[in-house]
């Protein structure tokens, strides 16, 4: 037996002007279970919620609905009230006779009638409302960050500042990303290094930052609040406790020819390196596909000469398991290689241009070693090929982005910018070199962005073709680029010293595996996606994982820092509780009809099906079975209407509830 | 529910919207004062992920004339995917209907966003004006006063299958 209160508000008389509010209340009362209902001039208003509470006590109701505005606006409100006179939230519905009803309807008949209507289905679902129970999960407030760029770094300094603790996992031997090997950076030609490594050493040193270099995420389990993260921190071969970084290992290693990454291979380094001089933590590693006494046995010399005696040759990767209560993704971008086609990649080469085969043709990346101070170089624009001073030096953007037809449709966003400082830095060292750069447009929407290009063109008289390049080739010690100037309309052939192609930014490679282990999604290009692409820009559809910088798409560097602390600010909100409190809109699955056919799994956009095992006591399986994780379901029912055998419940949407309302008309 | 003057017939309109984009679009024609007939009974879900072919059934079943399926435009579900999946279920439901032999122009699938007041006058307008073209729907509610499923429709395609049995 139910006994429903209904409450109809005149809401002055935004209602009452075209709804007849008593004929309303007086159709309720002839409801099936109705046993109380009256109209009062502004139901949301101290009075009206004090009558609201009065009536539930007096007349024994075991659930309220409240006509009035939309739910919208005050179901908060109403639930309130409902709660402190002592029933369950849960059971007070509201009908919209306002925005639904006497706002858009005239005539005061057919207004009056659609809301005895609006009411009546409202009074059906409510007898059909359950008891829900607010959910509480715990949070654990420790956060991990993956990878250790700016990204990575800014979001974890900004969460440790906080007074949290942060694990970071990177897996290069040291932090810093790609704004570590950048020279001096847009718009304010800045030394990328000299505000860079601050960062980096402030997150080794502080107290709340435990920092994993040379390592991976192996698995992470569980949901917001209550991740279990497990880090494979790869052997080092060296035990980072006792090295004291003096470097003598490194200095002694008879392998000394093998190309280094960092510097883009244009440099050497031995098989006991650290990347780059200012690497945190300054601890090498060995490169054990390097080693001679990985190789063959027959060195050993890094051990003979360390005074620690930090040397471990048989180390081995350790597993780390890591609670933690959110996580945010900081991975960052690769750059595009235009020469070999990436495996399994649905990009289709830049063959036609060379790179990779024509030493003289380098990517952006390369220039920022080579104009670097602390490069390869010493800071001289000197050619790979002979290291010889170019003075004709052409530049291509939009290389792989922008070109649908060789798989990538976006804009890189940075390469624009790169470009015209890279044609300033050139000029800064060459004066007497010329800059010649092919462009589809100049995209510049930055705050100094377009005055920064505009002083390349002006002042440093780089000169911007607007038009394609179709072909490059060598032609003795020159490159020979052949391209289209669409302005005049004619084909152009320039002999260049050096090429540098604006490859296009993609993600890091490996982004699609961490995503499937952390169960988040990412687009075609294997960017990761965010939640919402206007509202929720920092957050993961699933929730407690939050994004930083490149991963997500093409950033520079004023963006990324600006996103990884967002991403720090969302993650300090979800840690300023203890225990996280949200709407029991959950789904719950009947195990005793679950045939395991594990559609929903399939469908539920969170990943919140998991399989189930019931057991005997025995702990024999019986029978596998779907269960819905609270804690990351989102509510929105899809595995409820894609159930072939009804087993899962949305809690607040049941079928009960729905055809109560169907029923009703 | 009551007829007026000014139409001999006034159908019953059910509205399936989800709660982020079209209830909210309804909202906002209400705070906009845009005037629509008064037909449309709305069913709230969260995300038309969760809205079941079979309520649709029922609606007919239970005396609606016209049925509208509306949730957020394709790309802005709240739920990231649910609309995705709604609208291939409800083509598939759709062939189904076509083949039982009710006219799919009772049946209105829309997008509306809550930022689509006007969209939401319109649409309601329209799929009111429509069945009011069309009368009563018959099927179905015959169907409920004979108690039974009989298994029979009267389609020519169903029966000419029936009677290959
Ligand atoms: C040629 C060039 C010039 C540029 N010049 C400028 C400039 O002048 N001004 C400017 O504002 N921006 C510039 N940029 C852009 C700038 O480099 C990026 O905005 C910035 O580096 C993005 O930082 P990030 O932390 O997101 O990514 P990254 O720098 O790529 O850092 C990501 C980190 O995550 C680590 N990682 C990756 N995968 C994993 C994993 N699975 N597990 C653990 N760790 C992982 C990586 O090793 C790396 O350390 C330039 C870019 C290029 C290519
Ligand atoms: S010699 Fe030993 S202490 Fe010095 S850097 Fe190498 S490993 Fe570290
Ligand atoms: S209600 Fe939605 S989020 Fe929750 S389990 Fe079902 S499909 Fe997944």
């Amino acid at each position: 037996m139910s006994r429903i209160g209904v409450f109809v508000c005149h809401c002055g008389e935004n209602i009452s002007r075209t709804v007849d509010v008593e004929k309303v209340a007086a159709e309720a009362t002839k409801l099936p279970g109705v046993a109380f209902s009256c109209d009062y001039k502004y139901m949301c208003s101290d009075p009206g919620q004090s009558l609201l509470k009065k009536a539930v006590s007096e007349h024994n109701l075991d659930g309220v609905v409240v006509a009035a505005c939309s739910p919208r606006m005050h179901e908060k409100t109403f639930r309130s009230a409902a709660k402190s006179a002592g029933l369950n939230p849960f059971l007070c519905e509201m009908a919209n006779i306002r925005e639904h009803c006497s706002w858009v309807h005239e005539d005061r008949e057919e207004a009056t009638a659609k809301a005895a209507d609006i009411v009546a289905m409202m009074v059906a679902r409510v007898k059909k409302d359950k008891k829900l129970v607010p959910i509480t999960v715990p949070v654990t407030k420790r956060a991990l960050v993956i990878g250790g760029g700016i990204a990575g770094i800014q979001a974890a300094l900004d969460i440790a500042d906080a007074g949290h603790q942060v694990v970071l996992v990177e897996r290069e031997p040291s932090i810093g990303g790609h704004m570590a090997q950048l020279s001096e950076t847009f718009p304010t030609l800045d030394c990328s290094q000299c505000i860079m490594t601050p960062k980096m050493v402030d997150a080794a040193n502080h107290p709340n930052i435990t920092l994993h270099t040379y390592s991976e995420i192996e698995s992470v389990d569980g949901y917001i609040g209550n991740f279990q993260a497990t880090i494979r921190k790869k052997a080092r071969s060296v035990i980072e406790e006792k090295c004291t970084g003096c470097g003598v290992c490194s200095a002694k290693c008879p392998q000394k020819k093998i190309p280094n990454a960092f510097d883009k291979n244009l440099g050497v380094r031995p098989a006991i390196y650290v990347p780059f001089p200012q690497a945190v933590p300054n601890t090498p590693v060995i490169d054990r596909e390097h080693c001679t006494k990985f190789i063959n046995g027959k060195c050993g010399v890094c051990q003979k000469v360390c005074g620690p005696g930090a040397i471990d040759y048989e180390q081995t990767d350790e597993l780390i398991v890591e609670p933690v209560g959110a996580i945010v993704v900081a991975t960052g971008f690769e750059l595009y290689s235009i020469g070999e086609k990436p495996k399994g990649s649905p990009i289709k080469g830049y063959g036609e241009f060379g790179h990779g085969t024509i030493p003289d043709v380098i990517d952006g990346l390369t220039f920022e070693r080579l104009a670097s101070a602390s490069g390869p170089t010493g800071g001289k624009i000197l050619r790979p090929s002979d290291g010889k001073e170019p003075k004709q030096v052409v530049f291509v953007q939009c290389v792989g982005s922008r070109a649908r037809e060789k798989g990538i449709s976006y804009c890189s966003k940075i390469c624009c910018m790169y470009t015209a400082k890279h044609t300033m830095l050139y000029k800064h060292k060459v004066h007497d070199g010329q800059a010649y750069v092919f462009f589809m447009d100049a995209r510049t929407p930055g705050k100094s962005y377009d005055e920064f290009w505009r002083r390349a063109v002006e002042e440093e008289e780089a000169v911007y073709i607007r038009g394609m390049v179709s072909r490059l080739y060598q032609k003795g010690e020159k490159v020979v680029v052949m391209g289209s100037d669409i302005a005049v309309g004619l084909q152009v052939e320039i002999e260049a010293d050096l090429v540098v192609l604006a490859t296009a930014v993609q993600p890091r490679s490996g982004a699609d595996t961490l995503a499937q282990k952390l169960g988040i999604s990412y687009d075609s290009y294997h960017f990761y996606s965010e939640a919402h692409a206007k509202l929720k820009p920092v957050e993961c559809a699933t929730a407690g994982i939050y994004l930083a910088g490149a991963c997500q798409g093409p950033k520079d560097i004023p963006d990324t820092v600006s996103q990884a602390s967002a991403a720090a600010a969302k993650v300090m909100t979800l840690f300023a509780k203890s225990e996280l409190e949200r709407e029991p809109i959950v789904a719950k699955v009947n195990e005793n009809n679950c045939v395991a056919c594990l559609y929903c799994k399939k469908v539920c956009p969170y990943g919140a099906v998991e399989e189930k095992e019931i057991r005997d006591r025995q702990g024999n399986l019986i029978r596998v079975v779907a269960y819905v994780n609270p804690g990351v379901c989102g509510g929105c029912g899809t595995c409820q209407a894609s159930c072939p055998s009804k087993s899962v419940e949305l809690d607040g949407y049941t079928d009960e509830q729905v055809m109560a309302m169907i029923e009703s008309l | 529910m009551h007829q007026t003057k000014t139409h001999a017939f006034e159908p019953k309109i059910v509205a399936f919207v989800c709660t982020w984009c079209t209830y909210a679009g309804a909202d906002l024609a209400g705070t906009s004062r845009l005037q629509y007939p008064a037909n449309t009974r709305v069913v709230k879900f969260p995300c038309t992920g969760r809205i079941d072919p079979v309520f649709i059934l029922r609606a007919f079943q239970k005396g609606a004339d016209g049925v509208l399926v509306s949730g957020c435009h394709p790309g802005d579900c709240h739920y990231m995917a649910g609309n995705f999946h709604a609208r291939r279920r409800f083509a598939a439901f759709r062939a189904l209907l076509d083949f039982i032999g009710v006219d799919l122009q009772r049946l209105q699938f829309s997008w509306v966003s809550a930022a689509e007041g006007g969209k939401w006058v319109e649409v309601a307008t329209e799929l009111t004006e429509r069945v009011r073209q069309m009368g009563p729907m018959r099927e179905f509610k015959e169907l409920e006063s004979e108690e039974q499923w009989s298994g029979v429709i009267d389609t020519p395609e169903l029966k000419e299958a029936y009677n290959a049995i």
